[in-house]
């Protein structure tokens, strides 16, 4: 099937037909560049989602108390719930051995810090040491707050990068003291957050500490925790839903909030949220998919009708050969082999405009949504696998309709 | 070299059938230049597209060279075409995007015969019917002799016991109908068995032997004394 012969045939064929060939393949290559497209920039979103929770621990579960919007026990609503030391010692003592890193905090919204003669203002959270892994902050220079920081009361304090940037410039940061409200507080480490200037514009106080200087008596903010692994993701998502229920429940009872109030005792799930993140994405690549192998199915039978025009313009063609005696596989595969070529010569061009596409304009389009958009090798492969297919069926059709033409027939054809 | 018994045939016209072929009985020795004449209805086409393999009679026998021939499959038939006939057409039936040269060569690429030797056996019926200066030229620069020339070095290119040509000077002038017969006539002294079908008594004449159909059925079958068809040119 793949003689010098039949080669020949075939570029005969095409170099005396080059517009119709031009635009066969110009069908066939415009599906396949908007398949890759399309692809590339549903890897894009998978990996800029990806990102995004990459900032914080991927099982991450934080729990903060709000206002009540039910009554309850003739309690009215609008009554704010505060979690208190207690609530988080209770949660740890019942359910400490379920929990991989855990922690409560106390947050401030901002707070002027200054060194030496530069100035600026910073989120300020008061935590224990686990939370260095809840927040999957990154030491880059000296250490977190430790438990000694916690027992007695230092003003120890961990700042971000961005934080050591702009207030010590290029100076070690370490054992320094910066300035906040007149008070002094040590340096004693630095992080880095893979979430970036936003969470690396944070100072870490020790919990203990900042209760006691915005004399917030036993107030925490909320209440932190992640999840061992577990085998499966499914598994993971299914014991950290009902370990979060069981919490939450909890923590209603004590604070008499209804069970049914969906604001007095509020949970971010991150695994749960994930997950609802991860379908929509796999949905999204489904469609992406779909649309994808639409459009190089529209090419395709583009190309199926351009090959039946072909055997209807070569019908007289045809005659002669099988007057000549010329077999019907032979003229099957001329025509089969000729659409074979050009579905797969003009695919990859398409793959490789595509390719060349998302490599020079993918780095434009990076959005907190959109990262690195590029295809796999395995798709590139599959749509290859997909390009010598459909070649194939786009021809076979019209090449056995022109087999089966009778030669007296297709003799009389002017 | 053929034989033919009883040979019907008909087309079915709407819902009527038409019969043209009535019970054909004729045959051909090796050798013989014959013509079947007859006017348009008679049924000389049809007859010719059977024994061509083109077509397939609905009673009677058909014996060429001791095969029958007889529900052949595509295939077989596509087979056959290719090792007993050659053909001529009145519209030359070239392949347009090829030049002579490989237009000549096509029935050797369907005996799968090898690229170099087929066009050395191309060449040299181009060579015989005067064309060999001209193969690489397209049919559309040829002259429409040429192009017969070309069809007739095609029809003989593959060795064919029978060459089959229908009307194949309809499209030419006189003078060049009468060269392209003066080249048959050469053909046919060779040894080739050649029949012509042709409405012109005097391309009939050029033949050695005419058969005449009317309504399907052979009126006349008669040999003549032939023209040779160089005085006339």
């Amino acid at each position: 099937m793949f003689s010098i012969e039949r080669w020949s045939e075939v570029f005969e064929a095409i170099s005396k037909n080059k517009l119709r060939t031009f635009l066969t393949g110009f069908s066939v290559s415009i599906g396949i560049l908007i398949l890759v497209l399309l692809l590339g920039v549903g890897e894009g979103m998978k990996n800029g989602i990806e990102l995004q929770f990459a900032q914080d621990a991927q099982n991450r579960v934080q729990i903060w108390s709000g206002v009540t919007t039910v009554e309850y026990k003739g309690l009215n609503p609008g009554r704010r719930v505060q979690f208190k030391n207690k609530d988080y010692d209770l949660v740890t003592k019942n359910y400490g051995d379920d929990l991989e890193y855990k922690s409560s905090t106390y947050q401030r919204w901002v707070n002027v810090f200054s060194y030496k003669e530069n100035t600026s203002s910073y989120r300020i959270e008061g935590v224990l040491p686990d939370y260095q892994f809840l927040e999957n902050a990154g030491i880059i220079q000296g250490r977190f707050i430790n438990q000694q920081d916690q027992d007695r009361y230092t003003k120890n304090v961990v700042i971000g990068k961005k934080v050591r940037n702009e207030l010590f410039k290029t100076e070690n940061p370490l054992g320094k003291l910066i300035k906040s409200n007149g008070v002094n507080y040590k340096v004693v480490g630095v992080f880095q957050d893979p979430g970036g200037d936003r969470e690396e514009s944070r100072v870490f106080f020790p919990l203990s500490t900042m209760q006691k200087i915005y004399g917030a008596g036993n107030d925490i903010s909320n209440i932190s925790f992640t999840l061992p692994k577990a085998a499966t993701y499914e598994e993971a998502v299914k014991k950290s839903t009902a370990l979060v229920g069981e919490i939450e429940t909890l923590l209603k009872a004590r604070h008499s909030v209804a069970p049914e109030d969906t604001s007095g005792v509020n949970y971010f799930n991150s695994i749960a949220e994930a997950k609802k993140f991860y379908d929509l994405m796999a949905n999204m690549n489904l469609f992406f998919w779909f649309v994808g192998i639409a459009s190089l199915l529209a090419g395709i039978i583009g190309v199926s009708n351009i090959m039946l025009i072909i055997v209807k313009e070569r019908t007289k063609e045809i005659g002669i050969r099988k007057a000549l005696g010329a077999q019907p596989s032979s003229i099957i595969w001329m025509i089969l082999h000729e659409s074979i070529f050009v579905t797969a010569i003009s695919g990859f061009t398409g793959l490789i405009l595509g390719l060349l596409l998302l490599e020079a304009v993918g780095s434009a389009i990076q959005t907190e949504f959109i990262s690195n958009p590029e295809v796999n090798l395995n798709v590139a492969i599959s749509t290859v696998i997909v390009l010598v297919v459909s070649g194939a069926i786009a021809g076979f059709f019209p090449a056995r309709r022109g087999a089966k033409i009778k030669p007296i027939v297709a003799l009389r054809e002017e | 070299m053929i034989e033919i018994k009883d040979l019907h045939k008909s087309y079915k016209v709407g819902k009527n059938s038409l019969h043209v072929l009535k019970g054909i009985n004729f045959s051909v020795k090796e050798g013989e230049l014959v013509s079947i004449m007859g006017s348009s209805g008679s049924g000389k086409s049809t007859l010719l597209n059977i024994l061509g393999m083109l077509d397939e009679a609905e009673k009677g026998t058909y014996h060429l060279d001791g095969v029958e021939i007889k529900n052949l499959s595509e295939k077989i038939a596509a087979n056959y075409r290719n090792k007993f006939l050659g053909f001529i057409f009145q519209s030359f039936n070239l392949i347009n995007y090829k030049n002579a040269l490989d237009n000549v060569a096509l029935p050797l690429y369907y005996q799968n015969v090898k690229r170099k030797e087929r066009t050395e056996i191309a060449m040299s019926y181009l060579e015989k019917v005067g064309l060999a200066q001209w193969a690489k030229h397209l049919p559309t620069e040829l002259s429409g002799g040429q192009k017969q020339r070309v069809a007739i070095a095609r029809a003989l290119a593959g060795q064919p016991k029978v060459i089959l040509a229908d009307e194949l000077t309809g499209a030419l002038d006189s003078t060049t109908s009468y060269e392209i017969m003066e080249l048959i006539q050469e053909i046919n002294d060779e040894g080739k068995t050649i029949l012509v079908v042709t409405h012109e008594d005097d391309i009939a004449h050029m033949t050695k032997r005419i058969v005449n159909l009317r309504d399907g059925i052979i009126i006349d079958d008669r040999k003549v004394d032939q023209v040779k068809a160089k005085a006339h040119v």
